[in-house]
């Protein structure tokens, strides 16, 4: 087994979710994987949220909490009938808490194919600064 | 005073041992599983990616999630009455400064054939990727389709 042999991908079930505070109308809610890293000047957060158009996303950062949450229409017809049904379709909600401080004017969201990529720029004062030390 | 007694097995006599215990092993899934899922328990052991077919009058429709996916990586066949998706995914490479919090999306192979109930007419097949969900639209073969046959009645 050589390492540059891509491994096959695994299904998974899309994880459901309860979320704090009850939905106006019922569905299911589920959690988005997201892969988070951290550089010296911004976090990104990357989320696999596949059938969510851009306008029906929307992202909050209140008091360091960020939310996630999106809504998502079932793609199928109204004249379509089941024959095979292996996933749900429902709503996307996941939230984060940040400790860092983030410049909340610099954020930058970007949806393409399914995948949002949230960059969350540090507040200038928290990126690590090397102090230089002097000899005398 | 007459007892009834109302019997569940299957009059025939043993189809399965276990038979029993399978009905009444749905029955528990179906109680703690609730109301939200509804579906049967196929994936528990699925293949990547998780299909959905469904059907009216004219065509069948495959839908499949796959975020991240661009049109032309994915590899999409038919034939008769058999659709096989393959295609690979691979994560961008980050700055390799990066330190990673979370990394719960996963890179790999793929690739799946699902049989249809009916032949289709794979000169008309329709397939889109649009914000990581592939839609493929398979027109079913004329012989597929559901014929009205009116009654004559002299």
């Amino acid at each position: 087994m050589t390492d540059a042999e891509s491994k096959a991908l695994q299904a998974k079930e899309k994880a459901e979710v309860s979320t704090p505070a009850e939905q106006t109308k019922p569905g299911l809610v589920f959690t988005p994987a997201v892969d988070i890293f951290e550089t010296d000047k911004e976090i990104t957060v990357l989320a696999d949220m596949p059938g969510v158009k851009a306008g029906e996303l929307n992202i909050d950062l209140h008091e360091n909490v960020l939310t996630l949450d999106s809504d998502v229409q079932p793609p199928e017809g109204a004249k379509e009938v089941d024959v095979i049904r292996e996933y749900n379709t429902g709503k996307y909600y996941r939230q984060f808490r940040l400790s860092q401080v983030i410049d909340q004017a610099k954020i930058d969201a970007e949806l393409k194919d399914g995948v949002l990529r949230l960059r969350l720029p540090k507040v200038e004062a928290a990126k690590p600064r090397q102090i230089q030390v002097k000899t005398a | 005073m007459l007892l009834t007694r109302r019997t569940e097995w299957p009059a025939w006599g043993w189809a399965s041992p276990f038979a029993e215990l399978e009905r009444m092993r749905r029955q528990m899934e179906q109680l703690s599983g609730g109301l939200s899922r509804g579906i049967v328990d196929a994936s528990s052991a699925g293949v990547f990616p998780l299909m959905n077919v469904t059907e009216d009058k004219n065509n069948y429709y495959v839908r499949a999630e796959l975020p991240g996916f661009k049109a032309a990586e994915l590899d999409i066949s038919v034939t008769g009455d058999s659709l096989s998706i393959s295609g690979e995914r691979k994560l961008p490479v980050e700055d390799e400064k990066a330190q990673y919090h979370r990394r719960e999306r996963e890179s790999g192979k793929f690739s799946r054939i699902i049989t249809l109930p009916a032949q289709v007419d794979t000169g008309k097949v329709d397939a889109r990727c649009a914000d990581g969900l592939l839609t493929v639209v398979l027109p079913k073969a004329e012989a597929a389709k559901p014929k009205q046959i009116t009654v004559k009645t002299s």
